[in-house]
């Protein structure tokens, strides 16, 4: 690792924040989308979903936060794929700088962003009355969930960001990864699905990250739930910063 | 090692492909300490991926390059403290104000006094009215003005300018090359790409003409002229050429 590591991020995560500030709409547009599914879930099709919860915002908030984070990620590729295409990744590159700053930045620049949209969501289900009991550590853990989970998609973000031809084909991979948690416990209880879906269901990674959120701020017991969350959240950042990394090597060798 | 008289720029048999495709076939050429240095040739010849191997963005094949006594292969940390890249298209970071982006590099290389060495390049650059503003809203002219300011930073002593004029209006043109000339006139050593013959003789110590991956000519303007068959003499009417109309008009000073 090179000595100006960790100035050298800075320097560059500065820029890319500066990115954010002079362009807030990146993030309007990425707490909107949630934010509409969620006033469309609690006020039109709330009222027939049968969940078993007093609160229907209580019972879908976890997944609403995750497709805030699947959508956050798509700018994460955006400016990536923007920084390569202009040349500036490749002048980066030619100096005397330390070499993985530049994607290290936007990691963290992906973290930041992502944080804000979070919050702005968060804030509105506070409106729409979402309560919570739970306590600081239980708070806790649900932000270190979010924020793994975050840095787990952030790397799968930066592979087409680095490979992608065009800007359409650096955002498309986020749909997938948008739509993942409908086919979860996110938005009903999955015993109310037909059997393949329901076994689909109950073994993606939404579907545990969910459950293990939702424990944590009705104050219940989170079961095995938070581990087999966690297990999904490293085995996908492991999977995709290997994969991040061996795209980046191919790019710049 | 006495890096002063080496070469600034030393290649030898250098070979690239991409899969089937071998762009490479074996480049060796010299550039001396303080010269402009022209690598002439059409789209695909090869040209970028030689700068690319060069600045340490691609790595060889086959053959060695050294660039300021140093191998880029093994020593890519001390070649990138040597060089500065200006690729083919202006690599400004758009959101930023020029003058953001000059202190951005200064604190990438790690430099004291980044704000002035930002204001120094403004000015220097006839750019010290815009360096408030966006780098969007920039003209092409300008853009690369700001790409090749940004590359002086930290004064590296070798300067790689991939077809610094494609793409830039004839007055434009005229502006980096005034650029590229006040560099070498301070010592810098330039090697430059470029698909423009009449580039290559305005402002090139040597020319190097890359066809189908390998240098099939290089020497001095007047060496590649006594190449050809000898002058004839004929009597023509010397019309203006419509660059000269146009600048006229136009009023630029060149």
């Amino acid at each position: 690792m090179s000595k100006h590591f960790f100035g050298d991020t800075t320097v560059l995560l500065g820029r890319s924040l500066r990115h954010i500030t002079r362009s807030p709409d990146t993030i309007i547009t990425t707490a909107i989308m949630p934010i509409a599914m969620m006033l469309m879930f609690v006020y039109v099709f709330g009222g027939a979903i049968r969940t078993g919860s007093d609160s229907y915002v209580n019972y879908m908030l976890p997944g609403i936060l995750l497709i805030t984070v699947a959508s956050g990620i798509a700018y994460t590729a955006y400016r990536l794929f923007m920084d390569m295409k202009g040349g500036i990744f490749e002048r980066f590159q030619s100096m005397p700088t330390a070499r993985s700053s530049v994607l290290w930045a936007h990691v963290l620049t992906s973290l930041v962003a992502n944080l804000i949209s979070l919050g702005v969501v968060m804030l509105v289900a506070l409106l729409m009355g979402f309560r919570s009991g739970a306590g600081v550590l239980a708070w806790l853990s649900v932000a270190g969930i979010l924020l793994l989970f975050t840095v787990a998609l952030t790397w799968i973000a930066v592979i087409p960001g680095l490979s992608a031809k065009t800007m359409e084909g650096a955002s498309a991979f986020s749909y997938p990864l948008i739509f993942l948690p409908f086919l979860s416990s996110a938005f009903v209880p999955t015993a109310s699905m037909p059997g393949p879906v329901r076994a689909f269901a109950e073994n993606q990674p939404v579907t545990s990250i969910v459950n293990a959120i939702r424990a944590l701020f009705a104050g219940q017991p989170v079961g095995t739930d938070i581990w087999v969350a966690l297990a999904w959240c490293v085995g996908i950042l492991v999977v995709a910063y290997a994969f991040a990394m061996r795209t980046y090597r191919r790019k710049i060798s | 090692m006495t890096t002063q008289q080496a070469p600034a720029i030393q290649v030898n048999g250098l070979e690239k492909s991409y899969k089937e495709l071998r762009v490479l076939r074996g480049v060796t050429f010299e550039v001396a300490r303080g010269s402009i240095f022209a690598l002439l040739g059409s789209n695909g010849a090869g040209k970028t991926t030689a700068v690319k191997i060069l600045s340490t963005l691609l790595k060889a094949d086959a053959g060695t390059a050294r660039v300021n006594g140093f191998d880029v292969a093994t020593q890519a940390a001390d070649v990138r403290e040597s060089i500065s890249l200006t690729g083919q298209f202006a690599a400004v970071d758009e959101i930023l104000s020029g003058r953001e982006n000059l202190v951005l590099v200064a604190r990438l290389r790690h430099l004291k006094n980044p704000g002035k060495i930002a204001d120094d390049l403004l000015e220097r650059f006839s750019l010290t009215d815009a360096g408030g503003r966006k780098a969007a809203t920039y003209s092409g002219g300008m853009r690369r003005r700001l790409d090749i300011a940004m590359s002086l930073i930290g004064d590296p002593p070798i300067i790689f300018l991939d077809e610094p004029t494609t793409g830039l209006d004839p007055q434009a043109r005229i502006e980096v090359w005034q650029a590229v000339k006040e560099l070498a006139d301070r010592g810098t050593t330039v090697l430059l790409t470029t698909q423009y013959l009449d580039e290559a003789e305005q402002l090139a110590d040597r020319i190097a003409i890359l066809h189908e991956g390998r240098i099939i000519v290089n020497g001095t303007l007047a060496e590649l002229k006594q190449l050809l068959p000898p002058a004839k003499v004929e009597y023509v009417e010397k019309q203006p050429t419509l660059e000269d109309i146009f600048l006229t008009l136009v009023g630029t000073k060149a």
